[in-house]
């Protein structure tokens, strides 16, 4: 029983995180259609953030506090960036876009090796996230509690802001169906762009969750990418709740088929599962209906 | 009847041109050293060939040639390893004690079956992948990452193999020290020489099976596919069958470039077949222009070259060509450089236009035109 709760709880933590990351991409994803594959760069960008910004302070929990708005900027602008210069001219080409990004990827990566070194950065954890939180009984570490909370924070103030707000409201009109929302007087040039902004932001908290968990590097960003479009692609684009269920899925069957094989076996296991699934249902979990990509 | 015969026989120049460098030029004026590295460039070449077919003419983004390209590899590394070890012994790398090997891996003890699997395994596995994905019209975007995922997936599988119960394909060091191949010996220049004139014929084979295909009844149903599928649907065509066949041939090509890179290089690691090298498979493909016949052939050997030359050196430095290879020629330059021509007579018209005083080309923007007409009658 112990061994069942630890390992649906370590799997909670891992599907927190792919979570955090697919939510971002979900949305950029749905919005223009573009494959961003450096979205796993403002992931690593984040995690960056956390270490940069953690060395300003000697209290590790206002550093790690405050880094979370900082790495949401910063993945934020970038992300605003890459929209403004390349994926705003290539709004047709879906596909290209994959190529144009991992371009710009290879380069952030590289980058990152250049300025930070290629050993990993590890983030001091604050001393009120040290040890174990007892609960019901079980010791949960309060890293992985503190990576799972500010997964549910984020996603819930993401699907309120999406419901309530006037850009929320573009978002998803243009999500939905892009001409229409013009011609109701949305320019879907700015909806774009703000969205970028919020998906890449998105990717930055992400950063700054799994600092908590492992040491930031250059490769971390490809180490999550692969699973977070996998996670949009099971979910169905443009769908937060599609993206949730996935990644809790993914994140617990991961760490379950861990425990029985090992981490690698896991992972082409989840590849077939996925693969399998997509048989029954190629649209994801949930699709809308309006949308299709070439 | 005249015309015909020259335009097939025009038809044939470049193949002309191409054997006589790759079988008379290249052999003369380099060195051992250069041929060989030439025969590793051939090799990512055929891969190409493949790409282009499957990409350039059908439009599926495979993100995932590594699989394909890694199978045919380890088809033929696992080959040679049972060959130099002799019969009924395992290869050096397994512990000496491994005296039963599986099925699986005693197969490729034989040559036939090894030169037959190296085109019929990856064609298998893109069958399958390619029927599960098309045929329940998962594309574009999907397809992308699905066959990234596998790329990802068998990477590990790999290492996997190499770490678990028994030590099949020596994990993340790979299948290297091969002493023959096929009997001959590999550190003899004049078999190295061989190897290099089997690239060459099997590249230009590999690019006459394309261009049949390209120019056949079937090359104008994969292209319609890329512009339409619906349309080809309700010519009643299965579009997912036609692009299946694509992909499945761009997989045995891949195959094919993976076995002849094992011999050539001498070492094939799972390194060679993840994610990150079927991406670089892409780009000089879209380099030389994706949608061309020769294109992907020369873009492919061409980026081999500068990678070998420049990321010896300055590895920093060929990660950042390369990552704003990718930018500037897909989005600028989505012909490659075949479309070098085509995008210049563009701009020039546009400039031209510009200069008369036109600010678009009327085709583009009847609307403008009218508006225009009206106030000059006005």
């Amino acid at each position: 029983m112990d061994v069942v709760v630890s390992q649906v709880f370590t799997g909670l933590s891992i599907g927190s995180i792919l979570l955090l990351a697919a939510i971002g991409l979900a949305l950029t994803f749905g919005q223009m259609g573009v494959i961003n594959m450096a979205h796993g760069e403002f992931i690593m960008a984040g995690g960056y953030t956390a270490f940069v910004v953690q060395g300003l302070f000697d209290n590790a929990g206002v550093g790690l506090l405050l880094s979370i708005p900082v790495a949401f900027l910063v993945g934020g602008l970038l992300g605003v960036v890459l929209e403004m210069t390349l994926l705003r001219r290539m709004y047709h080409r879906p596909l290209d876009t994959l190529l144009v990004t991992y371009g710009v990827s290879l380069i952030l990566q590289q980058l990152a090796k250049n300025i930070f070194g290629t050993q990993g950065k590890s983030v001091r954890t604050p001393t009120w996230l040290q040890g174990p939180l007892e609960l019901f009984g079980f010791d949960f570490p309060k890293t992985r509690v503190f990576v799972l909370v500010l997964a549910v924070v984020t996603v819930v103030g993401l699907s309120v802001a999406l419901k309530t707000t006037s850009l929320g409201r573009r978002i998803r009109a243009t999500v939905q169906n892009r001409q229409l929302a013009e011609c109701s007087g949305i320019s879907s040039r700015a909806t774009d762009r703000l969205t970028f902004f919020l998906g890449s932001g998105l990717a930055g908290i992400a950063g700054v969750a799994l600092t908590q968990l492992s040491p930031v590097n250059s490769s971390v960003g490809q180490s999550y990418i692969i699973n977070a479009f996998l996670i949009v692609v099971v979910g169905g684009i443009g769908q937060i709740k599609g993206a949730v269920i996935a990644a809790f899925v993914l994140g617990i069957g991961q760490a379950a088929l861990e425990k029985i094989y090992d981490a690698s076996l896991a992972r082409i296991i989840v590849f077939v599962a996925i693969v399998a699934f997509l048989q029954l249902r190629p649209q994801g979990i949930f699709n809308v209906r309006t949308r299709s990509l070439a | 009847m005249k015309a015909l015969t020259s335009s097939r026989f025009s038809a044939f120049i470049p193949f002309l041109v191409a054997a006589a460098v790759l079988f008379v030029l290249a052999p003369a004026v380099l060195s051992d050293f250069r041929l060989n590295l030439l025969a590793r460039y051939l090799c990512f070449a055929i891969v190409a060939v493949g790409i282009g077919l499957a990409w350039g003419s059908g439009g599926m983004l495979t993100l995932g040639q590594g699989v394909f390209f890694g199978l045919g590899a380890y088809a033929m590394g696992l080959h040679m390893k049972l060959d130099d070890a002799g019969p009924g012994r395992a290869p050096d790398y397994m512990p000496p004690t491994t005296d039963f090997l599986p099925g699986w891996v005693e197969m490729f003890r034989s040559g036939i079956v090894t030169i037959v699997a190296i085109a019929l395994l990856p064609a298998l596995v893109a069958l399958v992948l390619g029927l599960a994905t098309f045929k329940r019209k998962v594309r574009g975007a999907y397809f992308a990452i699905l066959s990234q995922a596998l790329a990802a997936a068998f990477a590990l599988l790999i290492i996997v193999l190499g770490s678990q119960s028994g030590n099949y394909t020596n994990g993340t060091n790979g299948l290297n020290n091969f002493r023959s191949f096929f009997g001959y010996d590999l550190d003899d220049p004049a078999n190295q020489k061989m190897l290099f004139f089997i690239a060459a014929g099997f590249l230009l084979v590999m690019v006459a099976i394309a261009r049949q295909l390209r120019n056949s009844r079937y090359g104008e149903l994969l292209r319609a596919c890329q512009s339409s599928e619906e349309r080809v649907r309700f010519l009643g065509y299965d579009p997912a069958n036609v692009k299946v066949v694509a992909y499945v041939i761009a997989a045995a090509m891949a195959g094919i470039g993976g076995a002849l890179f094992v011999p050539v290089v001498g070492i094939i690691t799972p390194l060679d077949v993840g994610v990150a090298p079927s991406i670089a498979m892409l780009i000089g493909v879209a380099i030389g222009g994706r949608g061309t016949l020769w294109g992907p052939v020369l873009g492919a050997i061409g980026v081999a070259w500068a990678q070998s030359t420049l990321s010896e050196q300055f590895p920093a430095f060929w990660t950042y060509i390369q990552g704003a290879l990718f930018i500037v020629v897909i989005a600028f330059l989505p012909g490659g450089i075949a479309g070098v021509g085509a995008a210049i007579r563009n701009a020039r018209g546009r400039w031209d236009d510009r200069r008369r005083g036109r600010t678009d080309p009327p085709a583009a923007n009847p609307v403008e035109t009218v508006k225009h007409d009206v106030g000059s009658m006005a």
